[in-house]
């Protein structure tokens, strides 16, 4: 699986997106924290973060003895500067031209 | 509080897994040559030793936009070439951010498989939320750059390509 395929498996699950959500208010969260807003068994919050963090969506640091969960953005940029910028370039060039098209019309 | 607030974020952690040696990487975050070509830009300096100063010094285009000599500025808190930076950093070129004082910056390289390094940046922001929005990219769609998902974003494309990331040439033809 490459880094791309990671990061969209990771994101393809709503359990996952909102996990990401909690930690985008507010960040550094450990399990206890975050499987307090869940129905959810501490061992699937568990898995979730696991595939998270093998995505990067997700870093963990140590803080005595607390896991902390921190939001880690760069993927999804990287996959915005791979996929989506290249398409919406495409689309504005596109409506450029059409643009041109029709005024260059009698 | 709404899920867009980004107000209560005190320390963020950003990752970066690039292709490249912690060497090259190390040069490409502490040499002026390298860091005027990613993210911001601007010429770094630092004397990279415990309580030796670093600055960002503005560039061209950003004199031109008004900005002043200095766009940041700090100490080396530690300095384990190319393994570990501790800094503080303050972003002058903003008055409402500079007079929130300084922030604590750490870069930590590290190998892992196939020549790939693993680079994590923390930055701890307490009572700097003005700052801590900007670096978070929170400023991005009135032009402010995307903070360090950006700035990281575009170190890994300088050094896997050789080029800098620069938004798509429109194709001329």
């Amino acid at each position: 699986m490459t880094d791309d395929d990671r990061v969209f498996k990771a994101l393809a699950d709503p359990t996952r997106r909102f996990l990401l959500d909690l930690l985008f208010a507010r960040d550094g969260r450990t399990l206890t924290e975050l499987e307090s807003e869940l129905e959810m068994t501490r061992f699937g919050v568990m898995k979730h973060l696991r595939l998270l963090e093998e995505a990067g969506l997700v870093v963990t640091r140590r803080s005595g003895r607390e896991k902390l969960h921190f939001l880690n953005p760069v993927p999804i940029r990287l996959v915005h500067d791979r996929w989506i910028d290249k398409y919406t370039e495409h689309q504005v060039t596109a409506l450029v031209d059409l643009k041109h098209r029709l005024e260059d019309q009698p | 509080m709404t899920g867009s607030t980004v107000t209560a974020l005190t320390t963020q952690v950003y990752r970066v897994y690039i292709r490249a040696t912690p060497e090259a990487i190390w040069e490409a975050i502490t040499d002026p040559a390298w860091s005027d070509r990613y993210g911001y830009g601007g010429r770094v300096e630092f004397d990279l030793r415990p309580g030796g100063a670093y600055r960002t010094l503005s560039n061209d285009g950003m004199r031109a936009m008004g900005v002043g000599e200095v766009v940041a500025d700090g100490e080396v808190v530690e300095a384990d070439p190319p393994r570990r930076l501790v800094q503080t950093w303050r972003l002058v070129m903003a008055p409402e951010m500079a007079e929130e004082g300084f922030t604590r910056l750490t870069y930590e390289l590290a190998d892992t498989r196939d020549g790939v390094t693993r680079l994590t940046v923390t930055h701890e922001l307490d009572g700097a939320p003005k700052t801590a929005h900007l670096v978070s990219g929170g400023e991005e769609d009135s032009g402010a750059g995307g903070g360090w998902a950006w700035i990281l974003s575009g170190l890994k494309t300088l050094l896997e390509t050789g080029s800098p990331l620069t938004a798509a040439q429109p194709v001329s033809d």
